[in-house]
């Protein structure tokens, strides 16, 4: 009597469970698509945005989908960013600076987590450190010690002028203090950290010196932490103003046109006056412009971003 | 040669800290000439007026002015620090709740749960300056009153909040929760990454044997997630402190910019960054000290 009642609990409990993981499974998708939603919403705005025309803007009946499709938006937008030239200038120095920060975080991080010397928790103190200080606080002695580049105390006074070239940023880059670096040499200091140690033993008993363990073991196992750190790095150039304000003044860059552009309406020996609501259309289509690239560098890598997070040892 | 011959007489302990050096060495000579340097430049900086002049800059001992006159004369510096201040303890919790709710939801198994991530991370790529620019746009509309409303009818929310008698501060800050809520969404990428990576290093054993035990879901969710995700609590709770502080669309960061270039106060700008880098300082510490405590270690 007793174990048929049992049963029957047992069987409506399993009920219970069931319909309340079914109803967690719909609030859940709510919850996703929601969320999804918000953070695809402005992309989606500014699609619809970037084909309309200034007539569609003021037009209180147009919603999203344009009366009138115009490229002109475009056209003018690819003119004014100067568009091909910024786009690969853009794609070659974030690319150099991303493999140049990729190289040395993995370097400095590889130290970090293999070999113990007197004053290496202090300095990795100092890795973190370097993330917390604010970047208005060196951005000034930075600026002038790259505009007199002496080399501190190398060159002879005045130094030379390294402002509007790649090298300050190339040279911080190699050091490990570009911005947010650090970052980068603490996540490749958790992975290996988190490696066991057997094989690189391994390779030291078969008489492979330090390096070669490094480039030729080492290295090739972390590829997907070096994937994300590159596409983090890549991704950071690309949207960095701030920088690329203070050290590459008057390069042609995207994101360094795509401010000018968006902050003057009227460009001098450009083309005419272009008003505020029209403006508005034609920054919509330089933003999609500008990120589209984006876009596609993280379609062609996500697989490595979503599926290997658990691979970057940011767990120690 | 001569180099190699005196490593390999040295212990192995003495050659993995050579080495040690070695391998770090290049943080070691940035940090001393890219981030020490400019430091002690900034502090020599924020105590003078300093003037470009031909062929370098001149700098003139003034003293203390320069803090005096960003702390008691310049009156929307400190209104400015005050608000971001205020406005980063507010956001934090918020980020924090959201992106650890996220990572969950994002380490259940369902269909689509890959392209649930990749939108989700995508936030991250589109960096902070970008979306400022699509902000801009969208003000743009809203001064010609062509937006299209916002994401929640907040007011009706807050009704509704009112009439459960709530305290006020209470239902004002959930208020502003929500109606910050994508901009909220939009900053928790990274954090969203590192709750995940927490979520999936957590042994399933310890989930099997609370299973065997009987323990409900909510018991599990205290007893095992939440302890096992702990540190990264901490971690993040830094990282977005950081991320929120040194962001370009921070509001004080800007002004300082704009002190420095465009009204040439040099000496001024520095000065105020100094009292912000104190701020952080001080607010990371408090609450790395009273965190800590709590956090669990596994070893």
């Amino acid at each position: 009597m007793s174990g048929r009642n049992e049963k029957l609990i047992s069987r409506r409990r399993i009920r219970l469970d069931r319909t309340a993981s079914r109803i967690w499974a719909v609030f859940r998708g709510i919850l996703i698509l929601g969320i999804s939603f918000i953070i695809i919403y402005p992309i989606l705005n500014q699609l619809s945005l970037s084909f309309m025309t200034a007539r569609d803007l003021y037009d209180a009946t147009v919603r999203f989908i344009p009366r009138e499709v115009t490229y002109e938006n475009f056209v003018i937008a690819f003119n004014r960013m100067n568009y091909l030239r910024a786009l690969i200038n853009t794609f070659l120095v974030s690319s150099l600076l991303g493999l140049l920060q990729l190289l040395s975080s993995l370097i400095i991080g590889y130290g970090f987590a293999r070999f113990q010397f007197k004053g290496s928790n202090i300095l990795f103190a100092l890795v973190i450190l370097s993330l917390l200080i604010p970047p208005s606080l060196i951005m000034l002695p930075l600026f002038l010690n790259f505009r007199f580049f002496t080399a501190f105390g190398i060159l002879p006074e005045p130094g030379i002028n390294l402002i509007g070239s790649s090298w300050p940023l190339v040279l911080l880059a190699l050091t490990g203090t570009a911005r947010r670096n650090g970052l980068f040499i603490f996540i490749v200091r958790q992975y290996f950290k988190g490696m066991s140690e057997n094989l690189e033993e391994a390779a030291y008993v078969d008489g492979a010196g330090p390096l070669k363990t490094f480039f030729m073991i080492m290295m090739p196992n972390a590829v997907p932490i070096l994937i994300i750190i590159f596409l983090f790095s890549f991704v950071w150039q690309w949207n960095d103003l701030f920088y690329s304000h203070l050290f590459l003044r008057g390069s042609s860059l995207l994101s360094l046109n795509l401010q000018r552009m968006t902050s003057a309406y009227f460009q001098q020996g450009v083309e005419p006056f272009i008003d505020g609501a029209h403006m508005a259309n034609v920054s919509n289509a330089a933003i999609l412009m500008y990120i589209i690239p984006l876009l596609g560098l993280y379609a062609l890598l996500q697989s490595y971003f979503v599926e290997s997070i658990e691979k970057t040892g940011i767990i120690g | 040669m001569d180099i190699k011959k005196r490593i390999s007489r040295l212990s192995l302990d003495q050659r993995k800290s050579v080495l040690g050096i070695l391998f770090t060495a290049p943080f070691t000579v940035g940090f001393i000439l890219f981030l020490l340097y400019p430091i002690i430049q900034s502090v020599i900086f924020s105590l003078s007026d300093l003037s470009i002049v031909e062929g370098g800059y001149e700098i003139d001992f003034v003293g203390l002015s320069n803090y005096s006159e960003a702390l008691f004369i310049d009156s929307y510096f400190r209104r400015i620090f005050i608000d971001t201040f205020i406005r980063l303890l507010l956001e934090l919790p918020a980020i924090l709740i959201f992106s650890f709710f996220a990572a969950i939801l994002l380490n259940q198994k369902f269909r689509g749960r890959m392209l649930a991530r990749v939108l989700f991370f995508l936030p991250v790529i589109l960096g902070a300056e970008i979306i400022i620019r699509l902000g801009q746009a969208h003000y743009m509309e809203q001064a010609m009153q062509l937006g299209q409303g916002a994401f929640f009818d907040v007011e009706a929310i807050g009704e509704f909040l009112n009439q459960l008698m709530l305290p006020p501060e209470l239902t004002e800050y959930v208020l502003a929760a929500i109606d910050d809520f994508p901009e909220i969404v939009r900053s928790s990428g990274i954090q969203i990454l590192i709750f995940l990576a927490a979520l999936q290093s957590i042994p399933s054993a310890l989930y099997e044997v609370a299973h065997i035990e009987g323990a409900t879901g909510w018991e599990t969710f205290w007893k095992v997630t939440f302890p096992m995700v702990s540190p990264m609590i901490l971690v993040n709770f830094i990282y977005t402190v950081i991320d929120t502080f040194t962001a370009p669309d921070n509001q004080l960061l800007t002004y300082i910019q704009n002190i420095a270039w465009g009204s040439g106060d040099y000496g001024i700008s520095v000065a105020m960054s100094w009292f912000y880098f104190l701020a952080i300082a001080v607010l990371l510490i408090i609450v790395f000290v009273s965190v800590s405590r709590y956090v669990y270690y596994e070893s």
